[in-house]
């Protein structure tokens, strides 16, 4: 079955936003603490890599019957 | 479903436990097994109504619980069901009545009793009242509506029955507008399945019979009541708890929104 998101179908819409919302809910996390959690780590991570940059992502996962919390934080080295 | 104390249960409300649990209850004793449906929405007593059995109320499950009457008493022989029972709520008390081990006597007292099932229908929300309902439970039929709210108190239900130990969860996906589903306004069935994780053991559509069974206090999935997609949804459900294969009903004659579905034929 095609996928037609041109056709902006809203259970689509609706399919995304849920599996947002759950996993929050399943971490029992708020995306508010989130927001809190990503300034935190990388605070932390900038004392190690001072030059860390902006483009940063943290997100959390499903696999399984386990939700994991997963950064991408784009360090770059000094040399 | 092996569990013989069943908690109908959605963490949502108006979502259509009470319904499921009338019409699943009538279904199973129409199919020969001696059932009870209880209802546990203190404060709140809808079972009876939506079963026509209103005015056969004495005693309720408080008095039960509270010694104000035998078990026996609190139970309403429906006429027109060989071996359907009712045991109505509390209209009177509020939920701090609720006992999880009198629920419990109680349930064991039913199954010791004679009965085959025990339907336990929960109030909404995930509080005492759910706790209650779900204590005494070894299976559960937890029922979605395929939209945002019911999704997301379906998900957190199906987590708490998990941490209360009740193993044993189908699925039942009511209120499905076919239509809807094949213009994409709608979740499909496996969109729901994929999100939620847990087996399905019912599809049941969107049906103006059901208002017009719960108007005459008669359970649509009974025979040679009126007419019913949805009471014979019901009644497949039934069929299901006791372990028969039943193919999903095709909802949509351009076999539009089901031509995905990978599970045709269900089973407890």
């Amino acid at each position: 079955m095609f996928k037609f998101f041109s056709r902006n179908r809203s259970k689509d819409k609706l399919k995304e936003r849920l599996k947002l919302v759950l996993s929050y809910d399943r971490a029992g996390l708020t995306p508010g603490k989130m927001e809190e959690l990503k300034a935190e780590l990388l605070t932390v991570v900038a004392k190690y890599f001072p030059s860390t940059e902006n483009e940063y992502d943290v997100k959390l996962e499903q696999q399984g019957d386990r939700m994991i919390l997963v950064a991408n934080l784009p360090v770059s080295k000094e040399s | 479903m092996e569990a013989k104390a069943i908690v109908v249960t959605s963490g949502k409300g108006g979502v259509g436990k009470t319904t499921t649990t009338a019409n699943v209850g009538a279904a199973l004793a129409q199919l020969g097994e001696r059932v009870v449906v209880i209802d546990t929405d203190v404060g709140l007593r809808n079972l009876d109504v939506v079963m026509g059995l209103e005015g056969r109320v004495v005693f309720d499950l408080i008095d039960v619980f509270e010694g104000r009457c035998k078990l026996q008493q609190a139970l309403i022989r429906d006429k027109r069901v060989e071996n359907l029972f009712l045991i109505a709520a509390s209209q009177t008390n509020d939920k701090t009545a609720l006992s999880e081990s009198h629920m419990l006597e109680t349930v064991q007292a039913l199954l010791e009793g004679g009965f085959d099932r025990v339907l336990i229908d929960s109030p909404a929300g995930i509080e005492t009242g759910f706790q209650t309902a779900a204590s005494a439970a070894q299976g559960a039929l937890v029922v979605v509506n395929p939209e945002v709210s019911s999704v997301r108190d379906a998900d957190r239900i199906i987590g708490l029955l998990e941490a209360r130990g009740v193993m044993e969860a189908k699925l039942i996906i009511n209120r499905l507008r076919p239509a809807m589903v094949q213009r994409g306004d709608m979740l499909e069935v496996d969109d729901v399945l994929e999100i939620l994780g847990i087996k399905l053991i019912g599809i049941v559509p969107e049906d103006e019979k059901i208002l017009i069974s719960t108007n005459i206090g008669s359970p649509a999935s009974l025979d040679g009541s009126v007419k019913s997609s949805a009471g014979t949804a019901f009644r497949h459900i039934a069929q299901r708890l006791r372990g028969e294969e039943v193919p999903y009903l095709n909802l949509d004659s351009n076999k539009g929104p089901f031509a995905g579905l990978r599970r045709l034929f269900g089973g407890a």
